[in-house]
């Protein structure tokens, strides 16, 4: 009975393991968001993506913000915060961390659409904007 | 086979025990090391969440109340959105106020509180009479510079501040 109760914790405990590890790739986000917009993921546009990166907005003090304010012009390059801490690359292909954990992407889309566009990102422009950054080599 | 049966029993108690003392002293404090070294802290959530924008400042350089005026207000995190799952924010608070300037034995804490009326709750750590009167030498042109930023920067001139030591050699103000 000890034996069995202690396999089977053995067992949650590896299944917890597995799905803390599960990760998330830009394509399986890509995915999600999509079918959260009711689109194919066909349909998810890089073009919308980048510009969605590069387009200012007014910001605090009516300086124009945009992503690139604090991401720089080049996603691939890191950045600095607002603070001056450095910031880990944007694009998956210089930061392979980025866009494996969905928990920590709605966090940021969530803060950070805020900041810029003083609004949420819709689940289009969360697909778009991976889609773009995915495709930069 | 009932010796194998306790000893799993006992394995798995032992396992249990060990399991919890690791991770019940989450950010306690291991000893302050000198005046101006802070105890290690080694809060999870204190590290990666307040951490991934600027240093994550120690708990000890605010009293209680103020961190929980910085913990309710993260949607306008000084002009940012820095909002966090009501899990998480109430996690970081919790061992916020635990370690706070005006909770714990930690001997900056004690520093910081001297000067502060008891009413007090600033928002800001660079607007404690501690952190004025300590840094009353530097210049506020020097502030500004781009290689520092702002006074929220610690580590621009504190070279080792993601260690939590503030002594004035591992001082380097950048140009």
């Amino acid at each position: 009975m000890i034996k069995r109760l202690f396999c089977s914790s053995l067992a949650t405990l590896g299944m917890a393991s597995a799905v803390a590890l599960a990760a998330d790739t830009p394509g399986s986000l890509m995915a999600r968001y999509a079918q959260a917009a009711g689109v194919p993921v066909a349909a998810l546009s890089a073009t919308n993506g980048a510009a969605l990166y590069r387009t200012e907005h007014p910001g605090r003090n009516a300086q124009p913000v945009s992503c690139a304010s604090c991401h720089t012009a080049n996603p691939k390059q890191a950045g600095r915060t607002r603070v001056g801490k450095a910031i880990e690359p944007l694009s998956p292909a210089a930061n392979p961390e980025r866009f494996t954990d969905a928990a920590k992407v709605e966090k940021w889309f969530r803060r950070n659409c805020q900041d810029v566009l003083q609004r949420e990102c819709s689940a289009q422009e969360k697909g778009d904007f991976i889609a773009w950054l995915s495709q930069a080599k | 086979m009932n010796t194998l049966l306790r000893g799993i029993a006992v394995l798995a108690v032992t396992g249990t025990v060990s399991l919890l003392a690791f991770s019940l002293p989450s950010g306690e404090a291991r000893g302050d090391g000198g005046d101006d070294t802070l105890p290690r802290l080694t809060h999870k959530a204190w590290q990666q969440e307040c951490g991934s924008c600027h240093l994550a400042y120690a708990p000890s350089f605010l009293p209680k109340a103020s961190w929980r005026r910085v913990m309710g207000g993260l949607d306008q995190h000084f002009g940012e959105n820095a909002s966090l799952d009501p899990a998480t924010r109430a996690d970081i608070l919790k061992f916020l106020e635990a370690n706070a300037a005006d909770a714990g034995p930690s001997r900056m804490g004690r520093r910081v509180m001297q000067q502060m009326g008891p009413k007090d709750a600033p928002l800001r750590i660079t607007e404690t009479r501690w952190f004025v009167g300590k840094h009353d030498e530097v210049a506020r042109a020097t502030w500004s510079r781009k290689s520092v930023g702002s006074a929220a920067n610690c580590a621009a001139c504190h070279q080792r501040a993601e260690q939590g030591a503030f002594d004035d050699d591992s001082v380097r103000i950048p140009k």
